[in-house]
């Protein structure tokens, strides 16, 4: 490591590393703007100037950018000299020559970094009399709001948008103090990342459109450490709530997961949290078949009363918490209680689960996927069923970049030098898929294929890998050579094809890269996209025997159950409307804990409400095996508690008697750690109840936070004592430290001085490394020893001739929760069908006219995609109207009768959205 | 000795001479004092000189007060502007020390010479925005906050509030 002297104090300062980061990293304050610790340092913005000295003698010096300069033994600098802090200050002075007027009514003030490296540098009067320049805003879509007058011409939207993320339709426009940013046209920004710009951005120019209509100060925000429920992948998230509305939600970093950037459903799909389809009260159906409100006393003798002494069968959920699952399950016994899958999916989710924890290959966290140099994608399109992860591949394909730049000897974070090296030269991503997919603008060969080719495909490159004889398949072989010669190859598939064999041909590849690298020298990794955020918890919970919905309902029809509990599950997006009436209508009773209205509901005969995972404790575990614990981030209102609690309450009426003397959540932990040896390692998740950082609490509140004692004055004008929190080591109040806790506890992000989100930096040892606290979650799975490769299976296949349904998940609509949010409603489609350009002709089709599915009612409308495998036929799974399609049926198509087209105009508008400038 | 002596009997002259000026004290509340428009007193939300309200939620004053006693909630009105969608003062807890009137980026928020606020209900003392907001501008006259923000609102697009060039036309080539 080399010494570096600042200001006649020496430092040891990580090798490689820039002088800004080893300043940050040391503790000193630097302004910076353009230079971000995920993108590098371009040196735009010259706001990190610092005088270096040649040598002792040099009493002159000159100034460098701190972001520019790299370290070096023995090198001399000031901070805070005239020259450097006086070169700060004119900078920023000119920076704020044109900017408006606006802290006031501007979303990023309490926040702002502008702010803050403003008044870091002493910056106060604006000297220059001249006129101000203005710009005009544009429409972005219905997430990120624009407001360019005040642009300070970073060039961190662009270099994150276009660089670090991909998307082609925001840039710097026009020539010298013109300067804008933003897209060619107005129109919704096309990048399912998008959102980030409202963090990344450091002033107040792109802000979260859905929180400027209600508006919250940071400072004003309850927040706790939370996961993001909208997929598997588990990224960790900052919710903030005010008045018992989650306000906006914010990236909590995490190493060795979400980094530094979420997408968009998870950044947006928050809302379905202040919903109006929420349920407030338990509701008992009375004999006239309507819903009467309970408090929650007469609810749980209820419960009890339809639950304990009957023959009761349990519906789990893989979007509820490991412990309630656990509960339920213990509840009803584990022979009687389904994951709650699809039938299709169930099976595919199983196979993932076991292969997963057979594999020799790595099952890699997010950070292990960006360093990957040889990626074969099977099946999924990631943007949309794993959306962090298609972020990370392409952060992966650019380590063909930092190995040329290695050999040039630049460091890393030489961000424009490297792309100017690079160029397009990228490492190799094959994906194979149906249709095409959003990666393919990064991919060095895309095949469309049907699933269970995609299988067969999987099979020849494992094959080949293991010197068999690919002759019949040059694709494989060339596929096999590319991972041959990779250090860190990964193979990712998944379940949303609901294809066992694809997954088989996965682990198998995956597995014959393994049984080559004897030495050790590579890390081949597998990585099973699988669906929703708890869906592997659920997974390792039922083991392989679990009953799915089909048997349940046959038990049902025999008479064998009388009570049905379905935990925070809409079955009606589990399987066709007939199966599930079936199994319904099977039961006496039906009671449902869930917290949003759902068609499910309406068939209950006891509903309770539940909280939240924003307003309860659990573990979900993400689909690379790790767990991680979500906290309240507020007290639910009404009458709504969390799942754990209400079956927590009836086990201990049934007197179940392993759960008599459990009282908290840190037992129910425990308890499931030792009932399911797969789960053991969740209590290490995080910290339990009882941890104190320095002796005292976690604030959820920033210490100024305001109007304690008028929030809720209109109510009563006796203020109550603060809501105690008996389970968490966090507290309802702004009482406490933020200060020293691990990773997993971490609630918001403030150090004086720094009221933005960059202020990140104070809770790292080292700036862009992982927290000081550690890293939140603790991994299940762990690559086991050499084991048995799968042999080629054979995949379901369907009579050629029918075309076959196959599922192709939307990042905007296809997950349940955030589709009941603002502003990911505004973006999702209507239900539509795709259809091969083959297919399309051999029906008479063509892209507007409708269609509806043999036998059913509903038409669809047409899109053709060139791209789709011949014999597919592609929808969205979630959109309304794709609610009940069966995934992989053989369907046949005809002409919709009465088909309306949509308004061409509409159309030919939303096609040129979508032709990115 | 002599010093001391000497300052006892000024000090009983000054008090002596006391007797004979006139009495600060008035017989309130029969009787009611001058207090400067300046004395801080009931607080209100005023308007600007267009007549609109001042106030853009912008959270300053609850963030300054130092009892906590301010809470609101912003909203964003039709025409583009901001505005506290509800307002609340609990005055039971206010201290009157004018914190709030001091952050207040558009002078929407001021302390006014009436202190007569007594109730015999605690709950009477909580005020919403009806019974804060006033039709006049109350101290200042003049200001208006949306004429120096770069926010466009109805009625005064970009580049039409104070001291700005019209918007540039990022399409031009021209230096
Ligand atoms: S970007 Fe920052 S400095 Fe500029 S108006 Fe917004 S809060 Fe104020
Ligand atoms: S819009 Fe924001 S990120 Fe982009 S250049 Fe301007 S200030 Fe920088
Ligand atoms: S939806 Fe998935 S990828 Fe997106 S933020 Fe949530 S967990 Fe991450
Ligand atoms: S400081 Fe002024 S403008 Fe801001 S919320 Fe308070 S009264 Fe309104
Ligand atoms: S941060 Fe160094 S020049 Fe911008």
């Amino acid at each position: 490591m080399p010494k570096i002297r600042i200001d006649n104090q020496e430092y040891e300062v990580p090798e490689g590393a820039n002088l800004l980061e080893s300043c940050l990293s040391a503790g000193l304050d630097l302004p910076y703007f353009c230079w971000h610790p995920a993108m590098g340092s371009v040196g735009a913005c010259r706001q990190c100037a610092v005088v270096q000295y040649q040598n002792e003698e040099d009493t002159r010096g000159r100034i460098v950018m701190g972001c520019m300069t790299p370290v070096t033994e023995g090198a001399i600098f000031s901070l805070t000299g005239d020259k450097a802090s006086g070169f700060r200050q004119a900078v920023i002075e000119s920076l704020m020559l044109n900017h408006p007027h606006d802290c006031a009514v501007c979303a990023e003030g309490g926040e702002c970094h502008l702010q803050d490296m403003t008044v870091m540098v002493g910056h106060r009067d604006r000297r220059y009399r001249g006129l101000k320049k203005t710009h005009r805003n544009q429409y972005l879509g219905p997430l990120v709001h624009h407001e360019m007058n005040r642009c300070i011409t970073c060039y961190r939207c662009t270099r994150y948008y276009r660089d670090y993320a991909g998307g082609t339709d925001l840039a710097a426009m026009a020539s010298h103090d013109h300067v804008f940013f933003g897209r060619h046209d107005e129109g919704t920004l096309q990048s399912e990342f998008a959102g980030n710009l409202v963090e990344v951005c450091p002033t107040g120019v792109f802000t979260d459109k859905t929180l400027v209509g209600q508006y919250t100060r940071k400072w004003d925000l309850q927040s706790a450490p939370s996961v993001c429920v909208g997929c598997a992948v588990g990224c960790n998230t900052v919710p903030g709530e005010r008045y018992g509305k989650v306000k906006r939600v914010h990236n909590r970093f995490n190493a060795e997961v979400n980094g530094y950037f979420l997408c968009d459903r998870g950044r947006y799909g928050s809302g379905y949290v202040n919903s109006d389809t929420r349920l407030p009260y338990p509701g008992m159906r009375g004999a006239e078949g309507r819903f009467t409100a309970l408090n929650h006393h007469d609810a749980l003798a209820e419960f009890e009363r339809l639950t304990v002494g009957r023959r009761v069968a349990g519906i789990g959920s893989p979007r509820a918490s490991v412990e309630a699952n656990f509960l339920l399950r213990s509840l009803v016994g584990s022979d009687s209680f389904a994951p709650g899958v699809s039938e299709q999916e169930q099976p595919s989710l199983q196979r993932a689960t076991a292969l997963m924890r057979s594999t020799p290959a790595r099952v890699p966290s997010l950070a292990d996927i960006e360093s990957a140099d040889a990626i074969l994608v099977l099946g999924d399109d990631v943007t949309h069923t794993a959306p962090r992860v298609a972020l990370a591949l392409r952060q992966s394909v650019r380590n063909r970049a930092y190995e040329l730049a290695a050999d040039m000897k630049l460091q890393p974070w030489q961000d424009a030098a490297i792309r100017n090296l690079a160029q397009e030269q990228r490492s190799p991503l094959v994906s194979v898929t149906p249709g095409s997919t959003r990666l393919d603008d990064v991919a060095e060969r895309t095949l469309h294929l049907a699933p269970g080719e995609i299988a067969e495909f999987a099979f020849a490159v494992a094959a080949a890998l293991s010197g068999g004889d690919s002759a019949g398949n040059p694709e494989a072989a060339a596929v096999a050579q590319m991972l041959r010669d990779a250090r860190r190859p990964l193979i990712i598939a998944g379940t949303s094809l609901c294809e066992e064999a694809l997954l088989d041909g996965a682990a198998a590849v995956a597995g014959a890269l393994v049984s080559r690298e004897a030495d050790g020298t590579r890390a081949p990794m597998l990585s099973l996209v699988v669906p929703e955020a708890n869906s592997l918890g659920q997974a390792l919970l039922c083991g392989d025997d679990a009953p799915d919905l089909a048997t349940l309902t046959a038990r049902a029809e025999a008479g064998e159950i009388e009570t049905l509990i379905v935990l925070e599950n809409d079955l009606y997006r589990r399987g066709t409307g007939e199966e599930i009436d079936r199994l319904l209508d099977a039961v006496t009773t039906v009671i449902v804990l869930d917290g949003m209205d759902s068609a499910t509901c309406s068939r209950a005969d006891l509903v309770l409400p539940a909280a939240s995972a924003i307003e309860s404790e659990g573990t979900v575990v993400s689909m690379e095996g790790r767990a991680q614990r979500y906290y309240p981030v507020f007290v639910p209102g009404d009458e709504r508690h969390s799942s754990l609690y209400w079956l927590l309450c009836c086990l201990k009426a049934a007197d179940h008697k392993h759960f008599v003397d459990i009282n908290h959540v840190d037992e129910v932990i425990a308890a499931c750690a030792s009932a399911v040896p797969a789960l053991a390692g969740i209590v290490d998740a995080a910290p339990g109840g009882s941890y104190r950082s320095h002796g005292v609490r976690i604030p959820r509140q920033p210490h100024r936070y305001s109007g304690r004692t008028a929030m809720r004055a209109n109510i009563s004008v006796h203020e109550p004592k603060q809501p105690q929190d008996e389970e968490s080591p966090l507290a309802y109040s702004m009482e406490g430290l933020n200060r020293d806790e691990p990773g997993s506890l971490l609630p918001f992000v403030w150090s004086p001085g720094w009221n933005s989100n960059q202020s990140l930096h104070k809770f790292q040892d080292e700036v862009g490394g992982a927290l000081s606290g550690g890293t939140a979650g603790a991994r299940l799975i762990e690559a086991a020893g050499p084991t048995t490769v799968p042999e080629a299976a054979t995949p379901s296949s369907i009579d050629a001739a029918t075309l076959e349904l196959i599922p192709r998940p939307a990042i905007f609509g296809s997950d349940e929760l955030s589709a009941r949010s603002a502003g990911v409603r505004d973006l999702m489609p209507d239900a539509y069908l795709e259809l091969s350009v083959a297919d399309a002709k051999t029906l008479g089709v063509e892209a507007g006219d409708g269609v509806v599915l043999g036998g059913s009612d509903t038409a669809f409308e047409v899109r053709i995609d060139p791209s789709l495998r011949r014999g597919c036929v592609a929808y969205a799974p979630g959109l309304n109207g794709c609610i009940g399609l069966v995934p992989r049926s053989g369907v046949s198509l005809s002409m919709a009768p009465d088909w309306k087209r949509r308004d061409a105009d509409l159309i030919a508008r939303d096609g040129q959205e979508g032709s990115l400038s | 000795m002599w010093e001391a002596i000497r300052s006892q009997l000024v000090t009983m002259w000054t008090i002596l001479q006391h007797t004979f000026t006139r009495s600060e004290t008035v017989q309130y509340p029969e009787e009611k004092p001058y207090l400067a428009p300046r004395y801080r007193g009931r607080i209100v939300l005023t308007c600007d000189p267009d007549g609109e309200e001042r106030c853009v939620a912008c959270n300053l004053c609850a963030v300054a007060c130092p009892v906590d006693c301010i809470a609101l909630q912003q909203a964003t009105k039709e025409d583009g502007r901001w505005y506290p969608e509800f307002f609340r003062i609990n005055f039971s807890r206010c201290i009157m020390c004018g914190m709030c009137e001091e952050a207040c980026p558009t002078n929407a928020i001021q302390l006014t010479p009436d202190f007569e606020m007594c109730e015999y209900d605690r709950q009477s003392m909580v005020y919403e925005k009806e019974h804060l907001q006033i039709a006049g501008t109350g101290k200042y006259h003049d200001y208006n906050y949306y004429r120096v923000a770069g926010m466009a609102i109805a009625g005064k697009d970009k580049g039409e509030a104070k001291n700005e060039a019209p918007p540039i036309d990022v399409k031009s080539l021209m230096p």
